[in-house]
């Protein structure tokens, strides 16, 4: 008898989603963004390389930046989730999107969801972060318009006005 | 051609042992992921050599940092986050921190691990120089028991390794005798974060009485498998360092490295800058050793 499993068995993931429980059937190596597009139609997260490369799939997976295009989905079941659509409700979200309006961080607008979770998660560690710091924490998220400079300093801006209220 | 989802099976033992009976049941047919940051890519691409998937992330035994007198221990699925985050890898094997905050971007430091590092083989690899000069140990487990090879024997060539069909990468244990070193890493790339290297140093030395006690280099990205740079560390040690112990070094490391022309650089280049990186690290073994 072979230990294989049915090729084409779905599981029944169980997860927290921006607060809320979710549960949805799934083939267990479909990647996490595509689950959350698709299945769940939280469409904030984008899908730029597909490798890892690029962080325009970011999401937080029980706290920890990652790209969900990397995660198949069986590994997050049991986990909490919070995408774009989670951050409306985040104390930072509204700091962060005056500042990127202010600076020019955001143009296109694919990059900007992953920026943004990837500046939250950076802040929570650091909240007075050095622009090396800012450099290193989106080192992993690509913008192909702004040229960065306006991004670091919409951070940079955000994380003053925190320290300031 | 993207991966249909419903061609490829996944399982999740949660336990170690439940991970080894599946592989030595039907070894080779069942391919270890942890943080997915290489197998997730092959995945996508629909180039993943295997249909069948089996989940190690989840797994205890592989996600702990152990400290005892003598060595430490970090299990194989550890991520390069939780090596930066380490009090003891900081103090005392701060070229494994170093090379841990080059690997990618924060969210794949988040998911990669050293074991996957080591496991994928890639010559270019960033952390596997500094496990070579910290002279590491591996132990590989299966059903059939644990055996410990040093990690200098574990790659055989471009990408082939002795992990047997049925083993895993239990974890790798770093003796804790090098913390007097003067400690030099280097990645010269595209950018640090994210880009693959052209060429990595990682190098540890140490001066007494104004000559090299001992010296330890190795390189990424200028040989089929990550290279230590025995002969060189050799011309080195016992001498002083002066402006000839230069050229000599540098002589060496050319005879030394094998690199090739790829997409991310030429032999030539690599070469040169193989050369710069060994000078650059004994300029600052002269400038601190002295102290150390």
């Amino acid at each position: 008898m072979s230990l294989l499993p049915a090729a084409s068995a779905k599981w029944e993931v169980s997860f927290t989603v921006n607060g809320h429980a979710k549960k949805v059937l799934a083939h267990p190596m479909e990647r996490l963004l595509d689950v959350l597009r698709n299945d769940l139609g939280l469409t904030g997260t984008k899908e730029g390389c597909g490798e890892g490369e690029c962080g325009s799939c970011s999401v937080l997976l029980e706290g920890m930046l990652v790209n969900s295009c990397l995660v198949p989905v069986a590994q997050a079941d049991g986990t909490s989730i919070v995408t774009i659509e989670g951050m409306a409700a985040h104390a930072l979200m509204k700091l962060l999107q005056e500042s990127f309006l202010e600076c020019g961080g955001a143009q296109c607008g694919i990059c900007t969801p992953g920026m943004i979770l990837a500046a939250v998660h950076l802040l929570e560690k650091k909240p007075q972060p050095a622009l090396t710091d800012i450099r290193e924490g989106l080192a992993g998220n690509l913008c192909r318009c702004t040229g960065y400079m306006q991004i670091f300093e919409a951070v940079a801006k955000a994380a003053r006005q925190r320290v300031a209220q | 051609m993207r991966a249909d989802p419903s061609e490829y099976k996944l399982v999740s033992p949660g336990n170690l042992q439940g991970a080894l009976s599946l592989l030595a049941a039907e070894p080779a047919q069942w391919l270890p992921i942890a943080g997915g940051t290489d197998v997730m890519v092959l995945y996508s691409a629909g180039k993943l050599p295997s249909r069948n998937v089996i989940n190690i992330w989840n797994i205890p035994e592989l996600r702990q940092i152990e400290v005892l007198p003598d060595c430490i221990r970090i299990g194989a699925a550890c991520t390069y986050t939780s090596l930066r985050n380490h009090d003891i890898v900081g103090r005392e094997f701060s070229l494994l921190a170093t090379t841990a905050s080059w690997t990618g971007g924060i969210a794949n430091q988040n998911r990669g691990t050293l074991g996957g590092n080591i496991a994928n083989a890639s010559p270019a690899a960033d952390s596997l120089p500094a496990l070579l000069v910290y002279d590491a140990d591996l132990t590989l487990i299966s059903l059939r028991g644990e055996r410990r090879v040093p990690y200098r024997t574990f790659h055989t060539g471009y990408k082939q390794t002795v992990l047997g069909a049925d083993e895993l990468i239990l974890n790798i244990s770093l003796p804790r005798r090098f913390s007097g070193y003067v400690s030099h890493a280097r990645k010269v790339g595209a950018r640090n974060a994210q880009a693959i290297s052209k060429v990595c140093l990682a190098a540890l030395g140490q001066i007494s009485r104004g000559a090299i006690r001992d010296v330890r280099l190795a390189m990424g990205s200028v040989a089929p498998v990550p290279l230590r740079l025995h002969e060189t560390e050799k011309v080195l040690t016992g001498k002083k360092i002066r402006p000839s112990l230069f050229d000599a070094a540098r002589n060496s490391v050319l005879k030394e490295i094998q690199p090739i022309d790829d997409i991310r650089s030429t032999a030539r280049y690599r070469s040169a800058v193989a050369g710069n990186l060994v000078a650059e690290f004994l300029e600052k073994l002269a400038a601190e050793g002295a102290n150390a």
